[in-house]
């Protein structure tokens, strides 16, 4: 019983409450990075880390927390998450690292970590908190990889850096800014339409 | 146990008891990674330069060049086979890109010829800009670089009465790429000229846009 249970809360954030596709939380990150499948799948590891260890934390020290600074303690919680992520990814994957460049910081503010943090862990025993972090990182990581994969694909016929079709026959604009907002948007609809035909 | 009552004294407490653990963290780990970091970007580097000279060469020494009226030194750093000068990697910079500073360093032989070059860092638009990373060492029309001499050729985009093409649709990126080899070229020449016998250079760099 306990374990359906945690397998849902994971499922919740993979499939049912995605945080891109669904909730359309963090379309910073998500529009910003997912030039290619590697950017997208980096940055939702990275946010997966972030989210799962400061699910954890607040979740520990939910009690111990006066409501008024409540705020304040979980930013400073995900801030060093997020710092710690920088600093260990600058020193072992440098070429990542300078891809996403401003994004990984930015992390900080995205408002799926926050609000996991306000709206679950806050509320929930630490092992609920960390299947909920794991659905919810997971779920922004397929998004953003599948974001990454589709614009990578259309712009530049490769997929993780792998030809598909030569490059002169890619749309170019979908490595461009406005491609990741018609791609993201044909991803939700495509995404909806699973969703109501499985209901 | 019930939640702490948020009084002033728990508020003090709970924040400054949180941003130490996370202050001593990070301290932590910062010192822990310091070290790759440095070596990271010292590994970069290096490959860099070694990418851009012929093999077997040794950098004995390094130069720090500044031209007026450019906001940043420019580095040089001299390659020796043995005795013989065999020419230098010059690390150069242009901050007229579509987006942000371009990088490179430039490798010149002892005649100031360019052998090769390297991009460290370019925030250029992904499928545009980005291929100057490939485009002016492909042997393809008039876009390759290598071989060229910083004074016998016109380092310019053709449409600007230059010798080399221009990245498709990306003008200003490549503008901005020739400019920083053509300082590249004024660094080196400034100090080596003497060294190498070759004739020294007018500045032919000024007018750039």
């Amino acid at each position: 019983m306990a374990a359906n249970s945690n397998l849902k809360t994971l499922l919740n954030g993979v499939i049912k409450e995605n945080p891109v596709f669904v909730l359309l939380l963090g379309m910073c990150p998500t529009l910003g990075t997912t030039s290619s499948a590697i950017n997208g799948l980096g940055m939702g590891l990275a946010t997966t880390f972030v989210l799962l260890s400061a699910n954890m934390v607040v979740s520990l020290l939910k009690n111990l927390i006066p409501d008024k600074v409540r705020i304040p303690a979980f930013i400073v919680v995900i801030a060093t998450f997020v710092t710690l992520v920088e600093m260990v990814m600058q020193a072992y994957v440098p070429a990542l690292y300078e891809s996403l460049g401003l994004f990984i910081p930015l992390i900080v503010v995205n408002c799926i970590v926050l609000g996991r943090a306000e709206a679950f862990a806050a509320k929930n025993t630490v092992f609920k908190s960390f299947f909920d972090g794991l659905g919810m990182g997971l779920g922004f990581t397929m998004a953003l990889t599948l974001l990454g994969t589709t614009r990578e694909l259309l712009g530049t016929g490769k997929v993780f850096s792998m030809t598909i079709f030569p490059e002169n026959y890619g749309m170019l604009l979908f490595v461009l800014a406005p491609g990741a907002f018609i791609a993201l948007a044909y991803l939700i609809a495509i995404f909806n339409k699973l969703k109501t035909t499985k209901n | 146990m019930a939640k702490l009552e948020s009084t002033f004294r728990n508020m003090v407490l709970v924040l400054t008891s949180i941003t130490l653990v996370a202050a001593v963290a990070l301290g932590s780990v910062y010192n822990l990674t310091k070290e790759p970091i440095e070596a990271s970007k010292r590994a970069k580097q290096e490959n860099a330069i070694m990418e851009v000279l012929p093999p077997d060469v040794l950098i004995k020494g390094t130069d720090t060049i500044t031209i007026e009226g450019m906001p940043e030194p420019y580095y040089v750093y001299q390659a020796y086979a043995g005795d013989e000068f065999v020419g230098a990697a010059v690390q150069t910079y242009s901050k007229n890109g579509f987006s942000g500073e371009i990088k490179i360093m430039v490798g010149f032989d002892a005649k100031g010829n360019i052998i090769n070059y390297s991009v460290l860092e370019q925030k250029e638009t992904p499928g545009l800009g980005t291929k100057m990373v490939d485009w002016f060492k492909t042997e393809k029309g008039n876009q390759d670089i290598r071989g060229l001499n910083g004074s016998r050729n016109n380092l310019n985009v053709t449409k600007n009465g230059g010798e080399v093409d221009a990245i498709t649709a990306a003008t200003i990126s490549s503008n901005a790429f020739l400019e920083a080899v053509r300082y590249a070229y004024s660094a080196y020449s400034q100090n080596y000229d003497g060294l190498t016998g070759a004739t020294s250079v007018e500045n032919e760099v000024a007018q750039t846009n």
